[in-house]
């Protein structure tokens, strides 16, 4: 029982890490982005080359690998979605077409098999009131609760976080206090981009580096955000925890094979229900024709 | 005067330049035309009806191999038609995939646990794919934008899941040794009839009032719903009538190759027609079907080169929507209906 709640809650810290940066960038901008999963596995793909072809520590990768991941989603912003912005068919269709474009390319170089695999931060394992939990689903955890309070803190007492959301409200009030959409849309994209590289360096040790992961990710940030609230960091930790302790739960009680009809059903029922998201309030109005 | 036009404008003496016309046979808008005599008719009929004769001759001067080649491209067309379908009612999809393996999955199921032989299942699985669909995406249609696209790109992948985790419908082998169509004339012309059908019944839909609601939809559904118009009522007919071609391909091809498995849900099903419309130009189906028949031969020739096949219709479809979001038919079609001559400037 302890240990179903404990490793609910790492697997929703998984989830958390999965989903928020696509849910950073559509908050703000807008812009759905369906190159997420692929710009997960280039997180993870140049840690990898960093630390076997140039032979960087680890710390080191990271960083540099979360800065060009970062700078790669800005500057396709910069050059591709600001010119077709707000045209939503060509938004859906460039992010998704790149996303394809690039993990259909890392299947071509030949990115798969067990030689890709990123070091753990620690081995060992550590004892919680009676149930073993090794330190990297610790150091998960952690980092999705650092992440989450520097983003609340971010949005709520930086300029620039306070800039994210006034364009996320209202983009032309905020215009006209002098805020720049596009530039701030465009931190937002290489933001959201960044989280998803840091997402697969802390993630991607407990398995190997996998093309498919880069769909498995879009479709968890999807899912998660459809039934938390797409543009909500508290509709993000809802979600997840929802998924994270339901597929702990299934697994569990039932077969773990039911753990995909768990999500659909979820995904149906918020549909129905709410269609915006739990906490999905911001777009509401918007949304709902 | 054109021949020397290229000398002229070195010399610099006489400029001229090109004059572009419209044919003075249209009346107000691009769907409505006033004729005057038997040319002007057969110059608009032409281009229909080389296309209809074009489809029924091409198998008769194909080799086998080349046969087959159209059978898929035909398949993928029909994908696009019913991707543009859809896309003009406002509803851009990300899962073509997800009518395909319906469809595909309905037809092999009851052909295999029901014994019922092509005739009846293709049209049920039709019907009861698109009807399946429909019932499944009814909840999102209350939402506008992105969520639809999110909502189809999701769907066929935890559909996939559901397969292969139960065990259900054959699981991860699929079911096969599934009856087979007579014999591939069969194949090829059952596939063309009802790619044509689809072509030309989608495009005289879209002309009438009923297409105009859903063009409007598209364009602004509060001023649509402010007519008074049920409009999630229509966005459900437009999603019906739009996914049961794609269920109807779905259908054929497990007939076709006598079997269905996994890759009916594949992400080939999705991307392939997006990147068939988004070249051709979207909102005319007659540039998704362009589109269809330039690239697909076109992937066959390149099958030499495997996956990069994806990354290169990936690198289109972006460049296409980016750089000429009409597509190439759009600048076909300007080009049929323009005369175009050079004038000189004073």
């Amino acid at each position: 029982m302890l240990g179903m709640l404990l490793y609910g809650l790492i697997n929703s810290a998984v989830f958390m890490l999965m989903a928020i940066g696509f849910s950073l960038t559509f908050g703000i901008s807008g812009v759905a982005n369906f190159a997420y999963g692929a710009f997960y596995v280039t997180g993870a793909y140049v840690t990898w080359q960093l630390i076997n072809s140039l032979g960087l520590s680890f710390a080191i990768s990271i960083i540099i690998s979360a800065i060009i991941t970062g700078l790669f989603g800005a500057l396709l912003y910069r050059f591709v979605l600001f010119r077709i912005r707000g045209l939503l068919l060509s938004e859906i269709i460039a992010t998704f077409g790149i996303g394809m474009g690039m993990l259909e390319f890392y299947r071509s170089i030949g990115l798969s098999g067990h030689s890709y695999k990123l070091p753990t931060f620690m081995d060992g394992s550590l004892e919680v009131l009676g149930v073993y939990v090794d330190y990297q689903r610790v150091i998960i955890v952690g980092v999705a609760a650092t992440l989450v309070f520097f983003l609340w803190f971010f949005s709520h007492h930086t300029k620039m976080g306070l800039a994210f959301r006034g364009i996320a409200q209202n983009e032309h009030t905020s215009l006209a206090f002098g805020i720049e959409s596009e530039f701030t849309a465009m931190v937002s994209m290489g933001m959201g981009c960044c989280l998803a590289s840091l997402a697969a360096v802390v993630i991607i040790p407990l398995s190997l580096i996998q093309v498919e992961e880069g769909s498995n990710v879009l479709i968890l940030a999807l899912a998660v955000g459809i039934v938390g609230g797409m543009e909500s960091i508290a509709g993000v930790i809802l979600g997840s925890l929802i998924f994270g302790y339901a597929q702990i739960a299934v697994a569990t009680y039932f077969n773990p094979h039911y753990t995909v009809i768990v999500m659909l059903a979820a995904i149906l029922i918020v549909l129905v229900i709410k269609p915006s998201g739990l906490f999905g309030k911001f777009k509401e109005l918007e949304e709902r024709v | 005067m054109i021949l020397s036009f290229g000398k002229d404008r070195e010399s610099g003496n006489i400029k001229h330049r090109k004059e572009r016309l419209d044919r003075g046979i249209k009346a107000r808008s691009d769907t409505i035309y006033a004729l005057s005599s038997y040319r002007e008719a057969l110059y608009l009929l032409f281009p229909r009806a080389a296309t209809i004769i074009g489809l029924l001759v091409l198998p008769l001067l194909l080799p086998e191999y080349w046969i087959k080649v159209l059978v898929i491209t035909c398949v993928v067309a029909l994908l696009a038609l019913s991707w543009d379908f859809i896309a003009l009612a406002g509803m851009f999809s990300l899962g073509q995939t997800l009518f395909f393996g319906v469809g595909a999955y309905l037809a092999g199921g009851l052909n295999h646990y029901v014994r019922l032989s092509p005739i009846f299942t293709i049209p049920l699985s039709t019907v009861g794919g698109a009807i399946f669909c429909t019932i499944l995406i009814l909840p999102v249609l209350r939402l506008r934008g992105i969520y639809f696209a999110m909502v189809t790109f999701v769907l066929p992948l935890l559909l996939i899941r559901i397969i292969e985790m139960t065990g259900v419908l054959g699981g991860v082998e699929g079911l096969s040794a599934l009856s087979p169509l007579p014999n591939l004339w069969v194949s090829v012309y059952l596939i063309i009839a009802v790619f044509l059908v689809c072509l030309f019944g989608y495009r005289r839909l879209m002309d009438t009032d009923y297409g105009l609601i859903l063009k409007g939809i598209k364009n602004n559904d509060l001023a649509v719903m402010s007519r008074g118009i049920n409009i999630y009522l229509y966005k459900a007919q437009a999603l019906l009538i739009g996914s049961s071609a794609a269920a109807f391909a779905g259908a054929f091809v497990t007939h076709h190759y006598r079997f269905v498995g996994l890759p009916a849900f594949s992400m080939d099903y999705t991307i392939l027609p997006i990147a068939c419309t988004v070249v051709g130009g979207p909102g005319t189906f007659a540039g998704a079907t362009f589109g269809a028949f330039v690239l697909m031969p076109l992937t066959e020739l390149l099958r030499a080169i495997g996956t990069w096949r994806v990354v290169l219709y990936s690198f289109f479809m972006v460049v296409f929507i980016i750089l000429v979001p009409e597509g190439i038919f759009h600048y076909l079609q300007r080009k049929y209906h323009q005369i175009e001559r050079l004038v000189k400037t004073e």
